[in-house]
């Protein structure tokens, strides 16, 4: 691999690509400037989003929230205890000691009562007005991106070409995650079985979802669409899938994250700026020997 | 040319560190940029015009779900103000009300001054809805109310008035230069739509002191804070500028968006 970016080296890897086989333009202009933008908003959203849910720690299943009655699946807080404060999680009425983190946090002998900490919200003061004016603002990025990113794949094809799954995918699937338990990579020009899985199932599944969910709970679009709260099972319930989903794409980042640094960090971060990405030497070497050394 | 390879390799390794610097550096980064009046704030909150103006857009004079009396299973939760100390109040509540009225001014033809019972003999809606909370809770009840429209035809609004601004008999907030009463304002769509109340009634009986006796709104396609209690005063006017902090409400004063729709 070092030997391989080291014979590249003596051109530009742009003016070279006729030469080099192996370096290809893999990803448009329309998926990297997407991707950007993607990243932006979500990470906006992210924060503000955990800025928002402090206001009302507690996640519900149904139309509206129990305060008679119990229908509270989810909550954050914090209580009193002999040893003074403690922040605690609360996952189905099973509770977790989450001092420092969740519930209970801040700087030594400065903590507060807070769900999220203040290092992971927008702004890191209590502040719900300003978290809704940051997360409403990259609401409309991230959907309008959403669209453009369709509608440009749609025509590019690199909806067709590199997202749309095959019976294929399904038979090379075993195959494909036991390459990545042995952080074996291949460098191709399509993306790989698990890959093409979790980004079809980001673009297709989670970011319609939490579209779809956070306009349910807008008294507005109620009126407008009556049936989407009919069919995720009420205002509160779309509350806690928002949530949810939010948490499958935090997992996502961070698998993403750690894929990128396992399968080379600068190849991988170079194809989604300048769109051009290394692929392997094609198999035993032979065809291409001045790549070889 | 090895040199192109590390400068680029370098920007990469630097764009990276970059980024995760700012994830790892927490939040307050944005703190400074994010006040009411900021450029940046400014510039986000753009953002609930455009809300607004799609949401008109998409849901027309559409009604807000209704529920059934099913639905109905605890008391409305109070929220803000939910026992006014001020004098007048106090007052006004020590006869039941009976001293109360709602003054109706501004830009119409007729100002008016209404009681409790010339608005409970005029038309009257029921309806069962969910209310939703800013924090986001949510809370099903049933209200009942005079239309706003129906008050607003009595008073015939000017054509120049733009907004309603609710005038309210609650201390939320003290400043410098005096006590701060709730106010709060919505356009003239949301103020005839047939939703829109005047609501002295709540599950069956007269509203109670914590939901807003004797008189309260409801906008049923808004967030909570867009609905006053307390009512005293309705004025129509064409602009808020010159009102509290020019932004059309107290919470909007205190950088909550103006459009609630959301």
């Amino acid at each position: 691999m070092q030997s391989v970016a080291r014979s590249q080296s003596t051109v530009g890897p742009d003016t070279a690509a006729p030469k080099d086989a192996t370096l290809i333009y893999r990803q448009s202009r329309w998926t990297r400037l997407t991707h950007w933008l993607w990243a932006i908003s979500l990470f906006f959203m992210l924060l503000s989003g955990l800025q928002i849910f402090n206001a009302r720690p507690q996640l519900y299943i149904g139309k509206e929230s129990g305060f008679a009655y119990n229908n509270t699946i989810f909550a954050i807080g914090a209580e009193n205890t002999a040893n003074g404060p403690r922040g605690y999680t609360e996952i189905f009425g099973k509770r977790f000691d989450t001092t420092g983190v969740l519930g209970w946090s801040g700087a030594a002998g400065r903590e507060t009562s807070r769900a999220f900490p203040s290092w992971a919200t927008i702004p890191s003061y209590y502040d719900l007005g300003t978290a809704r004016v940051v997360h409403f603002f990259f609401a409309w990025i991230l959907t309008t991106t959403l669209v453009v990113w369709l509608v440009a794949s749609l025509i590019n094809g690199h909806l067709r070409r590199d997202l749309v799954p095959r019976i294929d995918d399904l038979r090379r699937l075993p195959r494909d995650i036991v390459d990545h338990a042995r952080l074996k990579f291949h460098h191709t020009r399509e993306y790989n079985k698990l890959q093409k899985m979790a980004y079809g199932g980001v673009m297709f599944v989670l970011l319609p979802l939490m579209i779809i969910t956070g306009l349910a709970m807008s008294p507005s679009m109620n009126a407008a669409l009556p049936f989407l709260n009919d069919l995720l099972g009420g205002r509160q319930t779309a509350r806690t899938i928002h949530f949810i989903v939010m948490l499958l794409l935090v997992a996502f980042f961070i698998i993403h994250m750690l894929m990128i640094f396992a399968a080379g960090p600068i190849n991988e971060l170079r194809s989604i700026i300048t769109g051009w990405y290394r692929t392997d030497p094609p198999a035993h070497g032979g065809k291409t020997p001045q790549r070889s050394a | 040319m090895p040199k192109f390879v590390i400068s680029r390799r370098k920007f990469l390794t630097s764009a990276s560190l970059g980024v995760s610097g700012i994830m790892l550096s927490g939040c307050d980064a944005f703190d400074s940029q994010l006040g009411v009046g900021d450029g940046l704030r400014s510039f986000l909150e753009g953002a609930n015009g455009l809300t607004w103006r799609a949401q008109r857009l998409l849901a027309g004079d559409s009604l807000a779900p209704e529920f059934t009396e099913a639905d109905i299973r605890q008391p409305q939760r109070p929220n803000g103000v939910t026992a006014p100390d001020d004098d007048v109040y106090k007052g006004l509540l020590a006869n039941n009300f009976a001293d109360w009225r709602l003054e109706v001014s501004g830009l119409v033809e007729k100002p008016l001054t209404l009681t409790r019972e010339q608005l409970m003999n005029m038309p009257s809606r029921t309806q069962i809805t969910r209310h939703d909370c800013v924090e986001g809770w949510s809370c099903i009840a049933k209200w009942t109310g005079t239309p706003l429209s129906l008050v607003l035809d009595q008073a015939v609004v000017k054509p120049q008035a733009r907004y309603v601004m609710f005038r309210c008999l609650d201390t939320i907030d003290r400043s410098l230069s005096g006590d701060i009463k709730y106010y709060g304002s919505i356009d003239l769509i949301d103020a005839r739509h047939p939703q829109t109340i005047l609501a002295y009634g709540l599950n069956g009986k007269p509203l109670p002191v914590e939901n807003g006796a004797p008189l309260r709104v409801r906008v049923e396609r808004q967030i909570g804070y867009k609905m006053p209690k307390y009512l005293r005063k309705i004025e129509l006017v064409d602009s808020f500028a010159a009102i509290g902090g020019g932004r059309g409400g107290y919470w909007e004063d205190n950088g909550y968006d103006w459009y609630g729709g959301i």
